[in-house]
């Protein structure tokens, strides 16, 4: 939006929200949003409590598992799929089931089958971010440039040069949008874990607030989430921007 | 400034009358620095085809613009029928380069289209719509949606929606760009009908030298930087030529090899 | 070809639940029923009406949230999409939205509407919504810029162009917005029972683990896994029915 000739940022008009949530709180018309200042004191208090250091950690070695496993599997998987018919066409239908299945009833399958802790939320995590990932890269293997292909076996590429000289590459922009998505469902997995097994994490955390009635320190752990949460896909997008420039051009 | 020199090329006594259908005065456009056109001057005879023929960025699609009412030039006006333009109007028609179909609508629909803004009652615009789609050569295909059309036949739908409207102008923005070589010939040969026959003033845009020559009354060069106009050139003895024979005449020839001796230097 | 891919989606759907049955007959968990085992307990609520019953209790805040969420974020999304006054001020909470971890607020929606259908409702929207309107919104914004000229040249009204032009143009993308929040509503809805009370399908699934009646625990999940895949496979389908040939028919093509 423009306003005197001056081009506002664009998320700048979260600050304005920021005074809404502070006025709403100031009026107490409601006891669920106390004032956003308190809620910024008490973020500052509870930041460096081992509580809360602590269900920071769980949950960030949970969600870098998750991911990294889910990475690790889904790349090479999709990349196989773009590459090899067969293979796309066993594994398609049931990549695209996962992908819009609603995942979060498996979770009581991994609680009874993998017990109420870390690893059944490293594998939500995992089942929430893999499936974007294995079609992002499945579908940048698919858009790479015959040509690109046929070029590099002119001048002699063997398979694995080709592999990770062209193909990786060709399809990078794909495979970090992929990758980008990925973590974003993955954010929103490791938290659904953490709450439906609710003993670890800051599912304990907001378990044991909402018990007590500790609005400020809730919203403070959940501005927390939200602004890692963000601040990650911003990171990843910007990545992917990096990368984007020959995306247009191949 | 330097003023525009008239060249004509054949001077027919009287081919300028002054009844012209669009002027453009003094017209200049900016884009915050950047000056896209400065002080423009160019009149459109009526009843004839005009072209705007320019190496790219020299302005010519945004004075089509500005006179169609779709921009609004920073200084300067545009008179159409000796009324100033404020914004589209019904005197006239655009045909877009990416020809600008609804793709959720069928041929009929499309080019009845305009008529349809206009509230012109369902069966009335659609018979009107038919008879246009029949003259552009596309009977048969009233049911067709825009993809299942190669990309000649869906300019003739554009083409079929301006003149169903029956505006005195008709603007075309680079109307054969993307369509086919083959196909854009055939289009070129139909175009000199409908000057010949509909008696509507034509505002065209290109940047093939040969089309212009090809199609035109009258051509004006537009050179960038700031965009003005260079040269206007008056084939207008080709116009009495057989079209079958234009293209190896030598004043056809002659005529396109001066066009691009004037304008190679802008040409990186 | 159609043949060979009819085929190798069998051989497929063989395999994986082939390894199922092996899986289940070793077996690798105590909590692991075999495939047939589960298949029987599908049949059997199936026949005896609880599944029924269940997912009349579970579709309710489905239906009503995602109701809503389309209503609102169709509505939002024009409105973001065609206002840049609107744009500056909406769109940055629903991309934060996007990008959160929204089932966090969970606890707190039932300290504020308790336990009933409205918190359902409302983890239904949640996830629903901001799909919805961004969607909607960037397909608004990125109504080719050729087709909006051609309505005013041809003189259309602001209204005209709207309902005419940039609706129809946007319809496509607000569509799979709509189908991808559908997608994030049923996530929602299993969540809001298997988190805040245990109704429908949820109720199922807590109550026969609760006494290790497995089969029956995953007959239920296999059954809403289903539905939710075919449901949204049955709009997919829909979406290229009705739009075929839309996002085609310009000229970049």
């Amino acid at each position: 939006m423009i306003v005197f000739g001056y081009r506002l940022p664009a998320m700048s008009s979260l600050i304005l929200w920021a005074l809404v949530w502070e006025i709403v709180g100031r009026l107490g018309l409601t006891f669920f949003v106390p004032p956003l200042s308190e809620v910024v004191v008490t973020l500052f208090s509870v930041i460096g409590t081992a509580p809360f250091l602590k269900a920071l950690s769980e949950t960030a070695q949970a969600f870098a598992a998750g991911v990294l496993a889910a990475v690790l599997i889904g790349i090479p998987v999709g990349i196989l799929m773009g590459k090899s018919r067969l293979v796309d066409e066993l594994l398609l239908p049931w990549v695209n089931m996962f992908l819009s299945a609603p995942l979060t009833a498996l979770v009581p399958v991994l609680m009874v089958l993998f017990g109420f802790g870390m690893k059944s939320i490293i594998i939500t995590t995992t089942l929430f971010a893999i499936w974007i990932i294995i079609l992002n890269a499945r579908a940048g293997v698919l858009q790479i440039n015959r040509s690109l292909v046929e070029m590099a076996r002119c001048y002699g590429a063997n398979p694995f040069q080709a592999f990770y000289k062209i193909y990786f590459w060709a399809a990078l922009p794909e495979i970090l949008g992929g990758v980008r998505i990925g973590v974003i469902r993955a954010v929103k997995g490791v938290i659904i874990g953490q709450l439906l097994i609710s003993i670890v994490g800051f599912g304990a955390l907001f378990e044991l607030y909402a018990n007590n009635f500790l609005m400020a320190h809730f919203w403070a752990v959940l501005i927390v989430l939200f602004a890692m949460a963000f601040t990650v896909s911003e990171l990843l997008a910007y990545l992917e921007r990096r990368v984007s420039y020959y995306a247009a051009s191949r | 400034m330097v003023m525009p020199q008239i060249k004509e090329v054949v001077d027919v006594p009287g081919a300028q009358e002054a009844d012209n259908a669009v002027v453009a005065r003094g017209i200049s456009k900016t884009y915050g620095s950047v000056e896209a056109l400065k002080n423009l001057t160019l009149e459109f005879p009526r009843g004839q085809l005009t072209s705007l023929l320019g190496p790219s960025g020299c302005g010519k699609t945004t004075l089509l613009k500005i006179i169609a009412g779709l921009l609004q030039p920073t200084a300067g006006e545009v008179e159409v029928n000796g009324k100033p333009v404020t914004g589209p109007g019904s005197d006239r028609a655009f045909v877009f380069q990416d020809f600008a179909l609804l793709p959720w609508a069928n041929v009929l629909r499309n080019a009845a289209f305009g008529l349809e803004l206009r509230g012109v009652a369902k069966s009335e615009r659609e018979a009107i719509a038919e008879k246009y789609i029949a003259e552009v050569g596309l009977k048969g295909f009233e049911k067709a949606y825009p993809h299942e059309l190669s990309g000649g036949m869906r300019q003739r739908v554009g083409l079929a929606r301006a003149l169903a409207v029956d505006a005195d102008v008709l603007l075309m923005d680079e109307p054969f760009s993307a369509v086919d070589e083959q196909t854009r010939r055939k289009f070129q040969e139909d175009l000199l009908n409908l000057v010949k026959h509909e008696n509507k003033t034509f505002i065209f845009v290109t940047h093939s030298i040969e089309e212009a020559v090809y199609v035109s009354d009258q051509i004006a060069i537009l050179l960038p930087r700031p965009s003005r106009v260079s040269e206007i050139i008056r084939p207008a003895d080709l116009r009495h030529k057989n079209v079958d024979n234009i293209r190896r005449d030598p004043e056809y020839l002659d005529i396109v090899d001066s066009i691009w001796a004037s304008l190679r230097s802008y040409v990186e | 070809m159609v043949r060979r891919s009819f085929w190798l989606k069998i051989v497929s759907a063989l395999v994986l639940f082939g390894a199922w049955q092996v899986a289940g007959m070793i077996p690798v968990s105590y909590a692991f029923p075999t495939f047939l085992e589960s298949m029987s307990a599908l049949a059997r609520m199936a026949a005896d009406g609880t599944l029924f019953t269940a997912y009349l209790e579970t579709l309710r805040p489905l239906v009503v949230g995602v109701a809503i969420s389309a209503f609102l974020g169709i509505g939002l999304g024009l409105w973001i999409g065609l206002s840049s006054r609107f744009d500056w001020l909406f769109s940055p909470i629903f991309i934060v939205m996007q990008a959160a971890p929204l089932a966090a607020l969970i606890p707190l929606l039932v300290m504020a509407y308790g336990i009933g259908l409205t918190s359902k409702v409302f983890v239904v929207c949640i996830m629903a919504m901001p799909v919805i309107v961004l969607n909607t919104a960037g397909a608004v914004r990125n109504t080719p810029a050729s087709l909006k000229e051609m309505g005013r040249s041809f003189l259309a009204s602001d209204p005209e162009i709207i309902v005419k032009i940039i609706v129809p143009a946007a319809s496509p993308v607000i569509f799979s917005g709509l189908r991808l929040g559908v997608s994030a509503g049923f996530i929602g809805a299993v969540l809001a029972e298997l988190k805040i009370t245990p109704t429908g399908v949820g109720d199922i699934i807590t109550y026969s683990r609760s006494i290790a009646d497995y089969p029956a625990m995953y007959a239920a999940i296999f059954s809403i896994i289903l539905l939710a895949v075919l449901f949204l496979n049955l709009l997919e389908r829909l979406e290229v029915y009705l739009f075929e040939g839309n996002v085609r028919g310009y000229a970049s093509d």
